[in-house]
């Protein structure tokens, strides 16, 4: 089957708000920088055009209706995927694997700023039977859930609150890196420690804050992109996802979702030791621990491992494991579905050479994994590579 | 030969079983009110629009490539993909493009008084860059595609910049 690549990739800044924009308008500076980067035009050279929304983060009903304009969509196929930016990828890349299309365009984005009752939409996700009414009852944030994963997380495998804690200075310190990133911050363990528990053991600055932002892929086949561009290309080496059960009372220590999800992409793209053959890692990590779970999942590090790598030193821009250089979602926000494209977007620049001042020398096999958040355990991860 | 009822024997419940208010309620049920509240930025093009309708003005956004005045406007051109480039204030005088009388009310129970819905094309504009309305002042059965009208703006100091700062289209008087 033919092989597909990133023929361009655009993004706007990632702000805490975007009050001067609508969601078209957002989308819109985020598409005009990919097409320009992929140096298309989308009227004449893309064949479909696929947007990652939720109706609920939105507002309206049937988003699909209202995102051609801005992406130069108009009667062209065009369709939503009811989940994040990577799951978004993966059925671009399916279309061009079948030989149907040759170029199709993903976006993703945030407007998450305009949602003034958040933590209530986040709880329409529980179970509405079972689980909703015992969040209502007392009154409780949603993000309570994060805290009993946390702290099963660190029962089962004796990481360390500080080891978490750790991640967030790391993140935030990273963010500083990338301008795109709105949150970099020089902080120390005891920062981390002073805001105080939101959730024990999950402390407040454990807590990506949320963002405004969108990014817009464009993905090709690749016997045509290399007739398209001279920039290096960047291969989808493979794709995966996975879902856990909605129980929130059957939920793993382990992140099965994302070691699922890892699973299927090795297999696609041939990695079987991916400590030695993946160069840059980007793993989400909405709550600080759950970078640490992450590297697990995906097989960086055993269970329980990651924690004291991160103490020793060997995740992050001078370890041996090249993690979240980006900021992550502590550093670069919250990206909401877009922050799976966030991911994305780190490694494809990574691999280009063009990530500035937090540039991987010789960077040439990258790993994006996303989770779509609480409360669920839904997550994909992605394989990229350099062939030249 | 046997009779059919012989055979099959009469319907053991031929009424069916009778459900009653209070067999309902044994059936459980959640209820749940969602909280969902939303501000959304009206973005560049649009915020301009709702300050002239304050202003009691239309105003459009020229396309440079297809030369389309674009209402409501928009910092885009879809078709060309290109930004618009111009502020174009349009009379607001217009044609019906096309109109409905709607008898049905939001609840679907049929009202007395038909609501008049449409699109106006505005002069100054190509066809299909227009707003949607209410038309009034005219009687449903006068009401044409292609029939000149003209908005009728609420007084100044009623207006707070929305689509509504225009009451709805009538007629054009000769």
């Amino acid at each position: 089957m033919r092989d597909v690549v990133v023929l361009g990739v655009g993004a706007t800044a990632f702000t805490s708000q975007t009050p001067e924009v609508n969601w078209k308008e957002l989308m819109y500076e985020a598409a005009v920088k990919a097409y320009a980067d992929a140096q298309i035009d989308p009227r004449r050279d893309v064949d479909s055009f696929i947007t990652c929304a939720e109706d609920f983060w939105e507002g309206f009903s049937i988003f699909d209706e209202f995102t051609p304009d801005q992406l130069g969509a108009v009667l062209r196929p065009m369709m939503t995927v009811c989940g994040d930016g990577l799951q978004g990828l993966a059925n671009a890349y399916m279309q061009i694997k079948t030989g149907l299309f040759n170029i199709v365009v993903v976006e993703a984005h945030s407007k998450i700023s305009e949602l003034l009752t958040y933590e209530h939409v986040v709880e329409m996700a529980y179970d509405p039977i079972y689980e909703r009414p015992l969040s209502a009852e007392r009154n409780v944030h949603p993000y309570y859930v994060a805290g009993l994963e946390m702290n099963l997380y660190l029962h089962a495998t004796g990481t360390t609150e500080e080891q978490c804690a750790l991640v967030a200075v790391q993140n935030r310190r990273q963010a500083l890196n990338n301008p795109r990133a709105p949150y970099g911050a020089r902080l120390g363990l005891q920062e981390i420690f002073h805001s105080g528990y939101a959730f024990t053991p999950l402390k407040k600055w454990e807590i990506a804050s949320r963002a405004d932002g969108c990014i817009v892929f464009v993905l090709a086949a690749a016997e045509l992109a290399r007739r398209l561009t001279k920039k290096p290309l960047v291969y989808v080496e493979g794709i995966g996802w996975s879902s856990e059960s909605p129980w929130i009372a059957a939920r793993s220590a382990d992140a099965g979702y994302a070691r699922r999800a890892a699973q299927m992409a090795y297999r696609q793209a041939g990695i079987t030791n991916p400590r030695r053959q993946i160069d840059v890692i980007e793993v989400e990590d909405r709550f600080a621990f759950k970078e640490l779970q992450h590297l697990e999942a995906l097989g960086f590090a055993r269970p329980g491992e990651a924690g004291w790598l991160m103490q020793a030193g060997a995740i992050g821009p001078e370890g041996e494991l090249k993690v979240n250089l980006s900021g992550g979602s502590l550093g670069c926000g919250d990206l909401i579905e877009a922050s799976a494209l966030q991911r994305a977007l780190e490694i494809v620049l990574q691999l280009r050479g063009e990530a500035g001042a937090r540039q991987v020398p010789n960077a040439r096999v990258g790993v994006a994994q996303s989770w779509r958040g609480l409360p669920h355990g839904t997550g994909a991860v992605a394989v990229f590579a350099r062939r030249d | 030969m046997a009779k059919k009822h012989e055979l099959f024997g009469p319907p053991l419940n031929p009424l069916g079983t009778r459900l009653e208010a209070e067999d309902m309620e044994k059936i459980a049920h959640v209820r749940a009110k969602p909280n969902a509240k939303y501000a959304w930025a009206a973005g560049a093009a649009i915020s301009r629009f709702l300050e002239e309708l304050k202003n009691g003005r239309i105003i459009g956004r020229k396309c440079a490539r297809c030369e389309r005045v674009l209402v409501p406007p928009r910092m885009f051109c879809e078709r060309c993909f290109q930004p618009t480039t111009e502020w174009v204030y349009l009379p607001g005088t217009g044609v019906v493009e096309t109109f409905s009388i709607s008898y049905i009310d939001q609840n679907a129970n049929r009202v007395k008084e038909p609501i008049l819905v449409g699109v106006v094309a505005f002069d100054g504009a190509p066809p299909h860059c227009g707003i949607m309305h209410y038309f009034g002042e005219v009687k449903p059965e006068e009401l044409k595609i292609g029939m000149p009208v003209e908005p009728v703006w609420k007084p100044a100091e009623e207006r707070v910049g929305s689509v509504l700062d225009i009451k709805y289209f009538r007629p054009r008087k000769k």
